[in-house]
């Protein structure tokens, strides 16, 4: 059955953990740099909104975290999937690596909108709007999830817990993405689009295509950072392990 | 660059302080992210590797 090694492989805190450190940096790197260079462009060089001003700007940050934070609780969904499905230890530790992850980026998310909103919007924040209040819940499920975890005294039962409730929060994520147009919003509709032509110019979209894949690729850094640091406290009475820390 | 000079990149017409403190606050949380786990891992396998000391003996 040599189609199924990759899956048992997968299964391998030991080979994960290499697989980690070879991984790590040209990820952690390329995501860095391509978020720096989309910064620089989308700060200095773009030019300002028609309507917005400069204000605008905070795109290259909001949109990318935005995006990011939703994507991530899909993965976090599946990897919950994964864990009550087959019940591998692996999942598991993906499903907590990913959680304080999602929140940090939905947490940025939420505060560079917020700081976009007062003035474009002339608010911080609105309660009534559903594209804001839906995001926020997306923060507090990540929050439950990580208490999830240390709430249980046994393990097995937190990890069970978190798997569930990751994958009863997926319920969240289309309406995240349809409350700009399921109910009238002050958040402006997508502008990217993938079935028509976006509605935002050119010089102010380039920037954004090098942001988004340099956000994706730091967040993928950011979690294997935390499954390190999950896969040591696990396997820290293993010989691998000694090894590893003896080099 | 879009802007004649640094003092109006800084201002950004009166939008500077809104734009500079949404990736002043990002980037402190993208660096968090990235050096907690990174701190926590190194201390990690100085404990582990004092233990295989310990155990050696």
């Amino acid at each position: 059955m040599a189609s199924w090694q990759w899956f048992h492989r997968l299964g391998s805190p030991k080979w994960l953990s290499g697989t980690i450190d070879r991984w790590l940096p040209w990820v952690l790197g390329l995501g860095t740099l391509l978020l720096l260079v989309s910064v620089v462009w989308g700060l200095a060089f773009t030019p300002p909104d028609y309507k917005q001003g400069n204000s605008f700007r905070i795109i290259y940050i909001h949109v990318p975290t935005a995006i990011v934070a939703l994507a991530a609780y899909y993965a976090m969904a599946v990897a919950g999937a994964v864990s009550i499905i087959w019940r591998m230890k692996v999942a598991d530790m993906v499903l907590r690596a990913i959680a304080p992850v999602g929140a940090a980026l939905t947490f940025l998310a939420l505060v560079t909108g917020a700081i976009w909103g007062k003035p474009t919007w002339g608010a911080y924040w609105i309660w009534q709007d559903a594209r804001l209040t839906s995001m926020l819940l997306l923060f507090f499920l990540y929050l439950g999830i990580m208490a999830l975890h240390d709430a249980y005294q046994n393990s097995d039962s937190g990890n069970r817990a978190a798997a569930i409730m990751s994958l009863v929060g997926t319920v969240n994520i289309p309406i995240i993405y349809k409350s700009v147009d399921w109910w009238s919003s002050l958040h402006q509709p997508a502008t990217l689009k993938f079935t028509e032509e976006s509605t935002i110019a050119t010089e102010m979209l380039q920037p954004l295509m090098l942001a988004i894949p340099g956000a994706y690729l730091f967040f993928i850094a950011a979690v294997m950072l935390q499954l390190r640091v999950l896969i040591a406290r696990n396997e820290k009475n293993t010989r691998w392990m000694a090894d590893r820390a003896a080099q | 660059m879009y802007f004649n000079n640094l003092a109006e990149l800084w201002e950004m017409a009166g939008h500077g302080p809104y734009v500079w403190s949404a990736y002043a606050i990002s980037f402190i949380v993208l660096a968090a992210i990235v050096v907690i786990p990174a701190k926590r891992y190194r201390q990690q396998l100085a404990q582990i590797q004092q233990q295989s000391n310990k155990q050696d003996k």
